[in-house]
């Protein structure tokens, strides 16, 4: 239990914490391929809802939409991953996500389970061409048959690749 | 157990800048001639207030000098040396020392050491050199009969002080032990509470014992050394105390705190003496306000007397050296995260109320009365609660004007004017955000008006006005807006002047502008009319900066002049910033806000107004104005309603001197709205300024009037360069 606390204190060491011990992970679909994130990112899972725009932004950030009080932004990450076919209906799946304290809505295809995922079950994820880099990658985890992209849901969102934060850069 | 310190700093800090400013206030208000004793010992008490918490969290720095202002605050306070003028400077120096050691704490920052050594070595000087006999005299002579009596008083002061709250006194009389058994209990005890050893005459020893522990745990400690059968024990009361005193007084050393009883008339001053020892004065007035009793009962029988002293005597000491106490329980200090989630809270009850009245249009009014006059109660419970969770971050604007004394003292020494300083409407309440923004543009004008405005004496006795020069602050509610205004009785701007530096400045003036407009010009960037630039001000940078700043806010500002008249500079502010009057306007399916504040009026224009510039979008003639139109669809890359202007509506909006016309589908209506932070969890977005929630529940985006003009332009650069 301690461990876990620790791990999620330092998110940077997330990587090298997350070799050693059993975590667990959201898994959710986009398109034909399973991905997993880190549960204690996750706020909460709701269904989408319309959203209002945000003019000049890009396509994948569908707009903000009001939850709870709180002005959030809705990104689409099939969209932005070219994945699955970007449809909107009742089974439409929002995960609210908690970054550092900032609030976020990422749109999937669905959500299937929370899975625990011993280190011996992540594997390092290969260095190749794939929709995100192995920068935004923990690794790959084996379960079963099945097989879950991890992705560093924290680096991912705070990066230019999604633009949600504005950069030091720009 | 270890208790982290580091938890309580920020409340250290906050309470020393409270008292750092009451400090201050009451300096400032204090009369040289005649100080009034309250005030000094209020002073007094802020600076040994301080000194404590420094001391608990070891910062010895501002301990030091704390130190050393007490003493010498100490000494005017119990009159052994007059207050003078150089006295009071020395104090609101020190103080903005402590000030810096403070922010030096707090922050890290750093704290120049020399002037604080300095400041030390004057304090002391001068609470060395004042101690003149002649002033000292009347008050030696007062405090006559209290150092007259310091033996019992030395003696006393132990146990006095010693009772703490829901502690118990008990004397335990040993039997014959050996003077090493003695001293071991006396050591065992002594970890339950304050021992005091008494030897009896007949060579008999007993305890004094003061704990919070019962008689079971004394006795359970001494059966170690002794039978637990040989040992007296008795719970001390007042009562018994009273009459053990008055019998035997001389030789009990331990219940010594009443001795003086036997001595009716001194027994008072002793009294006082001892609970208070180091702030005698203010315990004299603090138990004459608890106990107005006290000082005439002193021809009733003694054991009364004592028993009402006895009583009162552990509360003037606690209360001594923390006399905010009352005032503090009367608020509490909630993390301003801690408000703003109650107001988003409510701001979504509100929110959701307003859903609720919408679908309650649909149902029957006969049959669902009841229903419909819930909704209603609902909806002014509802209203009232939000007015009341608003006011929480209201702040009186005293918060501000108090700062304003001293900085108009400080300058009208350093530039030698006389300036009376008044203040008016300092209970008037403002959101706090726009209260810490509103202190440097007022500061630039209160500088302002004592540098330029206030002429030096001389002048104003030629001119027949009287020495001293008047400058008022003042604040008032006028609708939903709140007015600031600094006015002073100096020279007024010169109208000539600014035209004159206007034309020079290439702006573009003329002779017969109106005086309103001439005044405004004092806000154009790098304008100054000051005959000399001093460190004050006069260097031009600032009006423009403080329009700005108001502007900001959602304010406006306006002079009225006149000259050798005055001049009176007046700021309107919305009361929060968290609430705006909007105009929703609908573009395509979406819909936006529009601060009410920019929009001048809404047309639809004839097709023959609207001329087409090429390059440079189109301009539509408004009366006799040709005002630019902005496409908000264009902008916003919307699929709008209509395209053609004659179709849709313009609406006009003016920022600084600037009028655009936006050109949208149509108006939905106007509203009040609750604003909403982009950028908290998203990031800002290039034309929008926040969001609100409507009343469905959607977000609607809430327009950036001054960056949408600005980012035309850039439009129509763009599209002319292509």
């Amino acid at each position: 239990m301690l461990e876990a606390t620790k791990e999620q204190s330092s998110d940077n060491q997330l990587q090298s914490m997350s070799a050693r011990d059993s975590n667990e992970f959201l898994a959710f679909t986009l398109g034909n391929e399973e991905y997993g994130i880190e549960i204690l990112k996750v706020q909460e899972i709701r269904g989408y809802e319309s959203v209002t725009r945000i003019a000049n932004s890009p396509d994948y950030i569908k707009g903000v939409i009001n939850l709870r009080g709180i002005i959030i932004p809705i990104v689409d990450m099939r969209i932005r991953f070219n994945l699955g076919n970007p449809t909107y209906d009742d089974f439409t799946v929002v995960i609210i996500l908690n970054i550092n304290g900032r609030v976020m809505g990422m749109v999937v295809d669905s959500v299937s389970d929370v899975t625990t995922l011993a280190p011996s079950q992540i594997k390092p994820a290969p260095e190749m061409g794939s929709v995100l880099n192995a920068a935004y990658l923990i690794g790959l985890g084996t379960l079963d048959d099945r097989m879950l992209i991890l992705i560093d849901i924290d680096k991912l969102m705070s990066s230019s690749e999604i633009g949600l934060i504005e950069q030091l850069t720009s | 157990m270890t208790i982290d310190m580091s938890q309580f700093y920020e409340v250290f800090f906050d309470e020393s800048d409270e008292l750092l400013a009451e400090a201050e206030r009451l300096l400032m208000a204090l009369d040289i001639e005649n100080p009034d004793p309250e005030d000094l010992n209020a002073i007094f008490r802020a600076a040994h207030s301080i000194k404590g918490g420094a001391a608990t969290f070891g910062m010895t720095d501002m301990t030091e000098i704390t130190h050393v202002l007490e003493n010498l605050l100490d000494k005017i306070r119990k009159n052994e040396m007059a207050l003078t003028m150089e006295h009071v400077d020395a104090f609101l120096e020190a103080k903005d020392i402590i000030k810096m050691q403070v922010d030096g704490h707090r922050s890290g920052g750093k704290v120049d050491e020399d002037v604080v050594s300095e400041m030390k070595a004057k304090l002391q000087l001068l609470s060395e050199k004042g101690t003149s006999p002649a002033v000292a005299a009347p008050v030696v002579a007062k405090a006559a009969p209290i150092v007259a009596a310091p033996a019992p008083v030395a003696e006393v002061m132990q146990p006095a002080v010693a009772i703490p709250e829901g502690s118990k006194k008990f004397v335990i009389v040993l039997p014959e032990l050996s003077e090493k058994d003695v001293s071991n209990l006396a050591d065992e005890l002594s970890l339950l509470g304050d021992v005091t050893r008494v030897n009896d005459a007949e060579n008999k020893v007993s305890l004094t014992l003061i704990t919070e522990e019962g008689a079971d745990d004394i006795v359970a400690i001494c059966s170690f050394v002794l039978d637990p059968d040989d040992l007296i024990i008795t719970e001390q009361t007042v009562d018994q105390a009273v009459a053990k005193a008055s019998t035997n007084v001389d030789d009990d050393d331990g219940f010594g705190f009443f001795e003086p009883v036997a001595i009716a008339p001194v027994a008072a001053e002793t009294q006082d003496e001892g609970f208070g020892f180091f702030e005698p004065l203010e315990n004299k007035a603090a138990i004459a306000d608890v106990v107005p009793s006290d000082s005439t009962t002193e021809a009733k029988p003694a054991a009364t007397q004592v028993e009402a002293s006895v009583e009162k005597s552990a509360a003037p000491k606690r209360e001594a050296p923390k006399p905010v106490a009352s005032a503090e329980t009367t608020s509490i200090r909630v993390g301003i995260e801690k408000v703003d989630q109650l107001i988003n809270l409510v701001g979504e009850l509100v929110i959701t109320q307003a859903m609720i009245e919408q679908r309650i249009g649909a149902v029957d009014h006969v049959l669902d009365e009841r229903l419909l006059n819930s909704v209603n109660q609902l909806t002014r419970n509802t209203r009232d609660l939000q007015e009341a969770v608003m006011s929480i971050r209201m702040m009186p604007m005293d918060y501000v004007f108090s700062r304003f004394p001293r900085m108009v003292r400080d300058l009208a020494t350093k530039l030698g004017k006389k300036i009376e300083f008044v203040t008016d409407g300092a209970s008037t309440e403002l959101d706090k955000g726009l209260i810490e923004r509103i202190v440097d543009p007022l500061t630039h004008l209160v500088r302002n008006s004592i540098d330029h405005g206030i002429e030096k004496p001389d002048v104003r006795l030629a001119a027949g006005k009287s020495e001293a020069g008047r400058l008022a602050l003042s604040a008032n509610h006028q609708g939903g807006n709140i007015i600031i205004e600094v006015s002073d009785d100096g020279g007024g701007l010169n109208r000539e002047r600014i035209l004159n530096k206007a034309k020079s400045s290439g702006l573009p003036v003329t002779d017969t502008m109106p005086d309103a407009e001439v005044w405004q010009l004092i806000f154009a960037p790098g304008f100054s009319t000051a005959e000399a630039v001093t460190d004050v001000s006069g260097r031009g940078v600032g009006m423009d900066v403080v329009k700005r700043n108001i502007t900001a806010m959602g304010g406006s500002v306006d002079i009225r002049s006149a000259e050798g008249f005055g001049t009176t500079i007046r700021i309107a502010l919305p009361l929060t910033l968290a609430i705006l009057d909007g105009m929703s306007i609908s573009v395509g399916s979406e819909v936006y806000i529009l601060p009410l504040s920019y929009v001048i009026e809404s047309l639809q224009p004839e097709s023959a107004d609207i001329k087409e510039i090429s390059g440079q979008g189109s301009v539509v003639k408004v009366r006799d104005d040709y005002v630019p139109i902005i496409p908000l669809h264009q902008m916003f890359n919307i699929e709008p309603k209509y395209t053609d202007p004659s179709k849709g509506i313009l609406v006009v909006l003016q920022v600084e001197d600037r009028k655009a016309a936006l050109f949208v589908d149509g108006l939905v209506g106007q509203q009040q709205v609750v604003v909403k932070n982009l950028e908290s969890n998203y990031r800002k977005v290039a034309g929008v300024s926040g969001a609100t929630i409507l009343g469905d529940g959607s977000v609607s985006l809430i327009l950036d009037v001054s960056n949408l003009l600005r980012s035309s332009r850039q439009l129509h650069a763009d599209t002319a360069t292509h």
